[in-house]
């Protein structure tokens, strides 16, 4: 059965995007993440346009993060003090992204850098999660290890405006989150993802709040952070499909139901391996378009009015 | 000419030398537009609707002939655009788009089908001065620094022949006794919208001997259509609109799953 969408111009099967949503939604349930850095490359190699792929990636993943960032809230796992920080930062890191989005597409260079971004950070993210999951399987094997401090102290912390953020029981300068904020929000314009997989660890690590309160803050900040990407590329760009992106929620809200049942049944330090696996398969797969010689290296595009 | 005869009708002086004038130049025109009408042809569907199950079209050209055998040629142009053709270098490794090339007036969409293989038709020359063939496609670059035009031309064309937008295969122009001919016209489903233009050449003898066009219009209708005119007009609200979607949509979902 197929489908036109509307703003991507083509017609697709319906089925094989749902079957996408679900997928990537399984996945998603599984392992606790957004799936965003998984969706957006499928789209672009199912055919979609990258700026569309992009849009409407985020504008799913606003839905995404509401249903986890409501089933967080219910067990007081948001810290909204230091969420609001981020999302202040997110708000201006979002708004120039996009702009550069559009400065980018204009000059051609906009797959390169979303594939460069994307080998970047996958490839970082995904080594450091398949480093820390064989170290933590190993710690299991040989009880006894000693135990990590809270947070270690570097010049991070001698970094001025601090606030205390009770919530998470952290005095940290709000230069931080807000800094977090900015990059992460960049990087949901360019890359159309909500950027959990960049701010989980940099709160874990750099900020050093309380794992217990990571993921629900995240989603909480990437629930307005998407919402302002996906306001701004439908008024600037028009390249939110609402069609497409209702198919790939619809899917997904399925999916993650089946993932986080699964989730449940697998051992945590196993997961974050397979993870850290796709990952890196995702991201070597990107690596190798931009290193092998392409079928044709001429491509075209339309003349864009504001380019 | 028929304006400036007539006007020669109303000089009181030579009143029956203009009349006699008049006459031959309603011949004249008549026998003019015999002439163009020595191919009639029509389309079985004026437009093609782009609707939310849109999975491409087929239409059906038909038409007459007058006189003997002849050959024929379709071809269907679509709307004109700019496009901008792109070239990869290896830059540090990595493949990096490096040249560009404008072309315009290049056509959304080309098709074309005959009788028989135009190299058997008739020659390259009259084929280039009507634009018949996928060589031929009228565009115009805009002078480039970046080396030769014609590469990129032809990386133009052979990507929008791996778009399905410049199908390769030549097209069957089916001619039945002599008189009425057929053919179908595949348009995909990613067809570009606007105004297209159908036409159809009669060519006896190598020589292009008459020629008519058929408009023919590619349009979204319906909810799709809808969808791609508020996303364009009224931005801001499509915006509202798809983040209010997407929060009760993951409000419903969050509630169902709660419930479950």
């Amino acid at each position: 059965m197929q489908i036109y969408l509307p703003i991507a111009e083509l017609s697709v099967n319906i089925f094989l995007f749902l079957g996408m949503g679900a997928g990537v939604g399984f996945l998603s349930g599984l392992f606790g993440v957004g799936g965003g850095f998984l969706m957006t490359p499928l789209l672009i190699f199912a055919g979609i346009p990258p700026a569309v792929a992009v849009a409407t990636e985020a504008n799913q993943i606003v839905a995404s993060s509401v249903s986890g960032a409501l089933a967080h809230w219910r067990r007081g796992n948001v810290d909204i003090k230091i969420g609001v920080v981020l999302l202040i930062g997110g708000f201006f890191g979002s708004t120039f992204g996009v702009w550069v989005f559009g400065l980018l597409r204009g000059l051609g260079q906009i797959d390169l850098v979303i594939r460069l971004c994307y080998v970047v950070f996958l490839g970082i993210i995904g080594a450091l999660m398949l480093v820390e999951s064989l170290r933590a399987i190993s710690r299991q094997r040989k009880p006894g290890g000693k135990r990590r401090k809270l947070h270690q102290h570097n010049w991070l912390h001698g970094l001025p405006f601090k606030m205390r953020f009770r919530r998470s029981k952290l005095y940290i300068s709000a230069l931080l989150p807000l800094g977090i904020g900015v990059l992460v929000g960049i990087l949901a314009a360019i890359m159309g993802v909500g950027g959990g997989f960049i701010m989980v660890p940099a709160m874990i690590y750099l900020l050093g709040m309380p794992t217990s309160m990571v993921v629900g803050t995240s989603l909480f900040q990437i629930i307005f952070v998407t919402a302002n990407v996906t306001f701004l590329q439908a008024w600037q760009n028009q390249t939110v499909d609402i069609f497409l992106a209702l198919l790939l929620m619809t899917g997904g809200v399925i999916g993650a139901q089946f993932g986080t049942r699964a989730g449940a049944r697998l051992p945590g330090e196993q997961l974050r391996g397979m993870l850290a696996l796709i990952v890196l398969g995702v991201c070597a797969r990107l690596a190798y378009e931009l290193l092998a010689r392409p079928d044709d290296v001429f491509s075209i595009g339309a003349m864009m009015g504001h380019g | 000419m028929r304006v400036g005869l007539q006007g020669s009708a109303s000089y009181p002086l030579g009143r029956q030398l203009g009349s006699c004038l008049l006459l031959a130049a309603l011949l004249l025109g008549f026998g003019r537009q015999a002439l163009a009408q020595a191919v009639v042809a029509d389309l079985s569907d004026h437009l093609i609707a782009v609707t939310t199950g849109f999975d491409g079209a087929e239409l059906l050209l038909f038409g007459a002939i007058e006189g003997d055998a002849a050959d024929i040629i379709v071809v269907v142009r679509g709307p004109s655009e700019e496009i901008v053709v792109r070239r990869k270098e290896r830059i540090g490794g990595i493949w990096i788009n490096n040249h560009k090339l404008v072309f315009d007036g290049v056509p959304a969409f080309y098709w074309q089908a005959s009788t028989r293989p135009l190299e058997a038709i008739t020659s390259d020359r009259i084929l280039a001065r009507h634009g018949i063939g996928l060589e031929h496609i009228r565009m115009t670059s805009q002078k480039g620094e970046n080396g030769d035009p014609a590469t990129f031309r032809e990386a133009l064309i052979r990507n929008k022949m791996r778009l399905g937008l410049y199908p390769e295969a030549n097209g069957q122009v089916t001619l039945l006794g002599n008189k009425l001919f057929r053919s179908d016209i595949f348009f995909p489903s990613n067809v570009p919208t606007g105004s297209y233009a159908v036409t159809v050449y009669l060519l006896r003898k190598g020589k292009v001997i008459s020629a008519q066009t058929t408009p023919l219009t590619v349009s979204k209708i319906g909810l799709g259509a809808w969808v791609y005119a508020f996303a364009h007009r009224h931005s801001i609200f499509y915006g509202i609109g798809a983040i209010a979607m997407a929060l009760f949509a993951g409000w419903f979902a969050g509630a169902v799953a709660k419930r479950a």
